[in-house]
């Protein structure tokens, strides 16, 4: 369990520390606040580690983290629990309405317990 | 283009290379079966570097085959083009058109294309189809002569018919009657010449040949059957100029179809060796495989023991079965049934199982206006097959009655048309989307345009895209619009599982599986979704019973069932205790009051006779429950898909009218049946006399007392769109009643599908209530004491979930709002509206 594959533009901020991995149900999400920002960590079944927004922008709520896990095509995504709308967890976009879409954040395991670095912007 | 031109026409594409190149799934044929496979195969392939590709002979794109005569109706070829929204994206998946394989050596496990290009193949299959059969008479090489099979015949026809009076078609089979439809849409005189003495041989009886003959003559056309096609007779320029028929006078033709029936196109294949039928076709196995390793063979071309299907659903069911099976999978192909619903010459037409079998005939015709329906029922009175003409509206009952064997006395039932009485709701201008104001005429529009699914539906429609109460409904016109098109419609939970909500009820009743791992693995694809993860999750809550949050179970369930609330729009949740029977002491209520006080709740009475808490916090849940729970209340399940409540009126112990205990009843119920899982939620109330103020005829299971006892109604609802329950049983004593209860909606969470409610799935019921009351009251399926002991088990493992949620602390560990921080979430802001907070 390393990082994720999405190391999309220069990331300069800080890993933060946020639980004990152990802690977390498989395919399933919780929301933490890295920074003042609201993200969703989600731990794969096969392990993997994504982080995106927490906030769902289709509804405005922080409930991305509250979502079912799974895929489209291979894609795996969350499906927002308010309109049902999904997220790919690896790129952020929103499978259900092409204009819409959430930052994805890096995260990985150290000591136990996953670290979350924001995208800059 | 004449007869026999169509091959040498087409246009060579190809390239020669002199390497061959490789595919790890060949496709030869870009028809319609063709193209399902491929649409199936990438869905099917473990990974996107598995190369797919198909050569096809016609240069086109795949297109609607079976609605071709639309080209003259005003849709151009574009416009058949089917839908390639799954393969335009796909990576690895490649089209050579226009060059059509020639040769296929196994040995080498390579083919050759007419322009010389060869490929090697992983696996090959042959999705040729098949051509149409030419008799072979004088003057069918004559011009002015064409068969009706592709877009290029059709553009022919279309070429040839300027300044045509008269066509000829032979042949009266449904080919027959599409090409008379496009020479009548060109504005020709047109003559329908069969063999048989029936228009339709093979789908209709003589009842029926002779409705649809009769309407057909009413559109203008001429029919002769009984008429053998002797010759074509050739003018002095080579072109046809009449039919000779064995009996009768000629009949005069400037342009004559021949649609004579269709052969398999398995030239290829008998060059190469592969094993074919005594009367044509590849010989499959039900794995779709030919006889040779890693050559398979799907539609019109295959032979399946011993028949060769020439109909469009078969063959995309055996493209469904050898797309998996070339993957690893299992499925098997055991036949189709041949029942299909169309459109001929703006007449409605359908055939139902055998339509030739022997049994009982139940007919119900009127010559006037060209209607036919015959039922053949068997000795034990199921139904065997049927013919309906001019109108099809049971088309599906028969369907599903056939499918289920079920005794169909009441078949005349079925036939009539519907009742007078109340406005068709899925009529065209009904609405059916009522945040977009769509209509079901829009919703079958789309799907006709080829969005056949919901999401398809939903982005070209904008229907269920606003509250999506509408999107069961969607399915279910979308299937209706599906089937009455002639194709199979295939039903799928979701993109994971191949099978119906019931379905999969089954198989985990059957196999004990009780993990999604497991049972993604063995029956479906993928990880899963938020489609197929709560509906297994609630199966294994109605099988199982017991904490449902639990291990694996806790990542299946929708977030309300995850948190034991209601999620709000704002991000809170809801809070709402059961009031078995809306009977609540002054105690309860005051912990109730003090609850919302001290955690600054919205509180509001709601339909249900009970309490509704809103704006709490997640983290705030555990802490709101621990007060409720010590204060004597429990879950009231307003989370789940699940029994809610049992509303009564105050019945006997207080109304001057009321005639039997209805608040009794209503809360020996309500703790019966409690936390019942279920496809949909589920309201009952009881009524204590025939005033009804509990208003049990709006709910799924409704009771109204009378002088001897009881009366049931099952199948009502209100909402988007209200349903009338429907009498099931009268004047049952109290035991009774509770059997009856327990059976219907044992019976109703094993076989609904995901989100129908009982008014829907009773409606789609062979039969609807009446089939209802034979397998609850009278128990005609033998189910009865089977659904009594899954009720009781239900009943004996209920346990309240918040209770046992806050008497364990790792159950408590999910109900944080950040996992590293006890700040409150940024974005749930409230303002205080007539002295109670909203969110602002």
């Amino acid at each position: 369990m390393t990082m994720t594959p999405t190391p999309t533009h220069g990331a300069t901020r800080a890993w933060v520390a946020v639980c004990d991995v152990a802690r977390m149900i498989p395919d399933r999400g919780v929301a933490a606040l890295v920074d003042g920002r609201a993200v969703a960590i989600f731990l794969l079944a096969d392990g993997e580690l994504c982080v995106i927004d927490n906030v769902d922008p289709c509804s405005g709520a922080s409930v991305l983290s509250r979502g079912i896990v799974g895929d489209v095509d291979g894609a795996v995504c969350v499906a927002s629990p308010m309109y049902k709308d999904r997220f790919d967890l690896h790129t952020g976009r929103c499978l259900d309405r092409a204009d819409v879409c959430v930052d994805v954040h890096q995260a990985m395991v150290r000591d136990g317990m996953v670290a979350v670095r924001l995208a800059d912007g | 283009m004449t007869v026999g031109d169509s091959v040498r026409a087409s246009v060579v594409a190809g390239s020669d290379e002199s390497v061959s190149r490789h595919a790890d799934v060949l496709v030869v044929g870009n028809g319609m079966v063709g193209h399902r496979f491929v649409e199936q195969a990438i869905a099917a392939r473990p990974s996107r570097d598995v190369r797919i590709v198909v050569l096809g002979e016609e240069p086109h794109r795949a297109y609607d085959r079976v609605h071709l005569s639309s080209m003259f109706d005003g849709v151009d070829a574009d416009g058949l083009t089917l839908p390639h929204d799954a393969v335009d994206g796909a990576e690895n998946v490649e089209h050579a058109l226009g060059d059509p394989v020639e040769v296929i050596d196994p040995a080498a496990g390579r083919v050759r294309t007419r322009s010389g290009a060869t490929w090697t193949y992983g696996a090959c299959v042959l999705a040729t189809g098949s051509a149409p059969f030419v008799p072979p008479i004088p003057g069918v090489d004559a011009d002015g002569v064409f068969v009706y099979r592709t877009v290029d015949d059709l553009d022919a026809i279309q070429a040839w018919s300027t300044g045509c009076r008269r066509g000829v078609v032979i042949g009266g089979g449904l080919l027959g009657l599409e090409a008379a439809n496009a020479l009548r849409l060109l504005g020709l005189d047109v003559t329908v010449v069969e063999f048989a003495p029936r228009l339709m041989a093979v789908q209709l009886d003589d009842g029926g040949g002779r409705a649809l003959r009769r309407r057909i003559e009413a559109l203008g056309l001429q029919v002769r059957t009984d008429a053998a096609a002797q010759a074509l007779r050739v003018g002095p320029d080579g072109a046809v100029s009449a039919v000779e028929l064995r009996d009768g006078d000629p009949e005069p033709a400037d342009i004559v179809v021949i649609a004579a029936g269709i052969r398999p196109r398995d030239q290829l294949a008998r060059d190469a060796g592969l094993a074919v039928g005594e009367r044509g076709g590849v010989v499959v196995d039900d794995s779709c495989a030919t006889s040779v390793p890693n050559i398979y063979a799907i539609g019109e071309v295959a032979c399946h023991r011993g028949r060769v299907y020439g109909l469009v659903a078969p063959g995309q069911a055996m493209a469904d079965v050898a797309a998996k099976q070339i993957f690893g999978g299992t499925s098997t192909f055991d036949g189709a049934d041949t029942s299909t619903r169309l459109k001929l010459l703006g007449v409605d037409v359908a055939a139902v199982g055998d339509p030739h079998a022997i049994g009982d005939d139940v007919v119900v015709a009127d010559p006037a206006t060209g209607t036919w329906q015959k039922v053949v029922l068997g000795p034990a009175q199921e139904v065997l097959g049927a013919v309906l003409v001019g109108d099809v509206a049971a088309f599906m009952p028969l369907i599903q009655r056939l499918r289920s064997g079920a005794p169909s006395p009441d078949v005349l039932d079925i036939l009539r048309p519907t009742a007078a009485g109340g406005a068709d709701p899925f009529a065209d201008d009904a609405g059916v989307c009522s945040c977009h104001n769509v209509n079901c005429g829009t919703v079958r529009a789309a799907v006709r345009e080829g969005f056949e699914d919901v999401a398809g539906v939903k982005s070209c429609t904008k229907a269920g895209t606003g509250c999506g109460s509408c999107v069961p409904v969607l399915q279910q016109l979308i299937d209706e619009q599906l089937a009455s098109s002639g194709q199979v419609v295939v039903k799928r939970l979701c993109r994971h599982f191949a099978m119906t909500r019931p379905e999969l009820y089954e198989v985990v009743r059957a196999t004990g599986i009780r993990t999604f791992t497991e049972l993604i693995a063995r029956h479906g694809t993928g990880r899963g979704c938020e489609i197929c993860k709560p509906v297994a999750a609630s199966i294994f809550a109605s099988l199982q019973s017991g904490y449902i949050l639990d291990g694996e179970q806790a990542s299946l369930q929708d977030s309300n069932d995850h948190f034991l609330a209601n999620l709000q729009r704002d991000g809170t949740y809801s809070v709402v205790p059961r009031v078995p029977g809306g009977e609540i002491t002054p105690a309860q209520l005051i912990a109730i009051g003090e609850v919302a006080r001290d955690f600054d709740l919205y509180a509001k009475i709601t339909g249900g006779q009970r309490i509704d808490l809103f704006g709490a916090r997640v983290d705030q849940l555990p802490s709101i429950w621990s007060r409720l729970v010590d204060a004597g209340l429990e879950s009231g399940h307003a989370y789940g898909k699940a029994v809610r409540t049992v509303k009564s009126c105050v019945g006997s112990t207080w109304c001057r009218y009321g005639v039997q205990d209805s608040v009794q009843m209503a809360i020996d119920l309500e703790l019966r049946y409690r936390g019942l899982r279920a496809p949909h939620k589920i309201k009952l109330a009881v009524s204590g006399c025939a005033r009804e103020c509990a208003e049990a005829q709006s709910k799924d299971v409704g009771v109204i007392a009378t002088e001897r006892g009881w009366n049931l109604y099952v199948g009502g609802n209100g909402g988007m769109r209200p349903a009338h329950a429907q009498l099931l049983a009268e004047d049952l004593d109290d035991a009774s009643l509770v059997r009856m209860i327990d059976r219907y909606l044992m019976w109703y969470v094993r076989t609904a599908e995901r989100l129908e409610r009982t008014a829907t799935w009773q409606r789609k019921l062979p039969g609807g209530i009446d089939f209802v009351r034979r397998v609850v009251v009278d128990d005609a399926l033998g189910l009865a004491a089977e659904l009594e002991a899954d009720m009781a088990h239900h009943v004996e493992s209920y346990e309240c979930e918040w209770s046992a949620t806050i008497a364990s602390p790792e159950r408590l560990e999910r109900f944080r709002t950040f996992v590293n921080s006890d700040e409150p979430d940024p974005t749930i802001t409230h303002v205080r509206v007539r002295g109670q907070l909203i969110p602002s």
